[in-house]
């Protein structure tokens, strides 16, 4: 498999500026419906996977919503997720600012491919996103563009906002809390009828797909994994930045790894994801296939540079503090587990703050005994991201916990490099 | 509809509604070769098939739960997509 070194490939987030329907329609023409009927076979043919995080093949979960539809007799829903809850992703924000066309006319074309009744498109309030998407669906409403309507709905800032049952849940009017995962989203959704919930990134990648084919796509990334994603790049001291980056990338070009600031790790797949030693992660690219033994994934493209001098444990610390606290506090073991985890957490990262040898010892056994009651218990991955991160922190960061427990700790900077809303509470 | 039932089709498995169950701790109390408590009176599940001869306690115990929460299953786990 060619590693990919070539320019990182442009196809979501042209030049030109948002809502611009004129420039969107010169540069790709009308959505072309006429490829509606095949497009399920065609993105399988690509090898589309989702790009919400959890890399779930689009053909089969349209394929799934189909079945769906068949045994109910119910016009499915297909809904846009443009809710991406988690504080240190940008991509689909940018995706919707820049390139707000794309995402519609792949909502249009899978809707026409599953037949579907509704079409909505949900994002997050507070974001400016839900005007400037209201006014370019008039736009194509004015220029015959969309075959259905498509609602804006509006959806809380919060890190489960995007998690399918809860976006479901809500734009079925209740609150915006996963439930239980059966019946499943696609066969029991928005208003109980099959629903298509896609992330809007995957859904502008259809749009591409449907027009210039399988083989196109397949044209970048490696042959596991064809085509590229948008990643939110976090850097110390620098502004986070979307970028477009093909699967296979090696991760030390977009994490600028030894160049620079020396890392010490990285964090990739965002606050569900894992963190890892940067000495490794110079020689990993942004594929499934290299970061699965470090229980990572690109997911929804989170990658992070941990600076060799911070604090994973202070960094990791925050994060599960705020985890815990966007817990939606339904699932026992959720409830109960994460705070404890997050608590004890902090107790490592306080050099000395555990105490001595025998109480980190017992605060180490602690962490690792929720950490094993909350995983697969809860209706929803948040318990099973959540340790994740916990899991690959106590790794990457073991040389520092040692330290701590000593009493001391080695970071010089104690500036914090990953994004925590202000005021977070669920 | 098949009239053969094998063994393997009659199987049941014990799921969970995490976001109904309030730890009642009454199907440990009816499946205890199937379910315990965690730390927090919440039921872990052994993740086997019902045995046969837990069946009937197994039924009663999903009937029975307060909130009904518990749930007897013939199916896999569906997958979840879009976390």
């Amino acid at each position: 498999m060619p590693v990919t070194e070539a320019p990182a490939p442009a196809r979501l987030l042209p030049l030109y500026g948002a809502d611009n329907l004129p420039a969107h329609a010169a540069l790709h023409g009308p959505p072309p419906y006429a490829a509606a009927g095949t497009l399920i076979q065609t993105l399988a043919d690509a090898g589309l996977a989702g790009h919400g995080g959890a890399a779930f093949p689009v053909h089969r979960k349209m394929t799934a919503v189909a079945e769906a539809v068949r045994r109910t007799g119910r016009k499915p829903v297909v809904v846009g997720n443009g809710a991406e809850g988690e504080p240190a992703s940008e991509k689909d924000k940018t995706l919707l600012r820049r390139a707000p066309h794309l995402v519609l006319d792949g909502l249009q074309l899978a809707a026409a491919a599953v037949g579907a009744g509704e079409v909505q498109l949900a994002v997050e309030e507070g974001t400016g996103l839900p005007a400037a998407l209201q006014n370019a669906v008039n736009r194509r409403a004015r220029a015959g563009i969309d075959l259905l309507p498509v609602r804006i709905a509006e959806v809380p800032r919060r890190f489960l906002s995007g998690e399918s049952s809860a976006l479901a849940e809500r734009l079925s009017g209740r609150a915006a809390l996963p439930r239980h995962p059966e019946p499943p989203v696609r066969e029991r959704g928005v208003g109980r009828a099959p629903t298509l919930v896609q992330n809007v990134e995957t859904l502008a990648h259809l749009a591409l797909v449907a027009r210039y084919g399988a083989q196109w796509f397949r044209s970048v990334g490696t042959g596991e994994e064809p085509g590229s994603m948008l990643c939110t790049v976090h850097l110390a001291g620098r502004e986070p930045e979307v970028v477009e980056a093909a699967y296979g990338t090696p991760l030390r070009r977009l994490l600028l790894l030894g160049q620079g600031d020396p890392a010490q790790a990285v964090l990739v797949g965002g606050y569900h994801g894992a963190w890892i030693p940067a000495a490794h992660a110079v020689r990993l690219r942004l594929s499934a296939a290299d970061l699965t033994p470090f229980g990572a994934a690109p997911g929804a493209g989170v990658l992070a540079a941990l600076p060799a001098d911070r604090c994973g444990l202070a960094e990791t610390a925050r994060v599960l503090r705020y985890l815990a606290l966007q817990s939606a506090g339904q699932c026992g073991p959720c409830l109960n587990g994460l705070p404890r985890i997050a608590a004890a957490f902090a107790e490592l990262a306080a050099p000395g703050g555990a105490g001595g040898p025998e109480r980190i010892a017992v605060v180490r056994g602690d962490i690792a005994r929720w950490s094993g009651l909350v995983e697969g218990r809860g209706a929803c991955h948040h318990p099973d991201g959540t340790v994740r991160l916990v899991r690959s922190a106590l790794t990457a960061f073991a040389g520092e916990a040692d330290c701590h427990a000593a009493g001391y700790c080695r970071a010089t900077d104690h500036t914090p490099l990953l994004p925590i809303p202000e005021g977070s509470r669920r | 509809m098949s009239r053969i039932r094998t063994k393997e089709a009659a199987e049941q498995a014990i799921a969970v509604d995490w976001t109904a169950c309030q730890g009642h701790g009454l199907c440990a109390e009816l499946l205890p070769e199937h379910i315990t408590l965690d730390e927090w009176g919440y039921p872990l599940l052994d993740g086997q098939p019902v045995r046969r001869a837990a069946v009937k306690r197994a039924r009663r115990a999903a009937a029975d739960c307060p909130v009904l929460a518990l749930k007897l299953t013939s199916k896999p786990a569906p997958y979840t997509a879009d976390s």
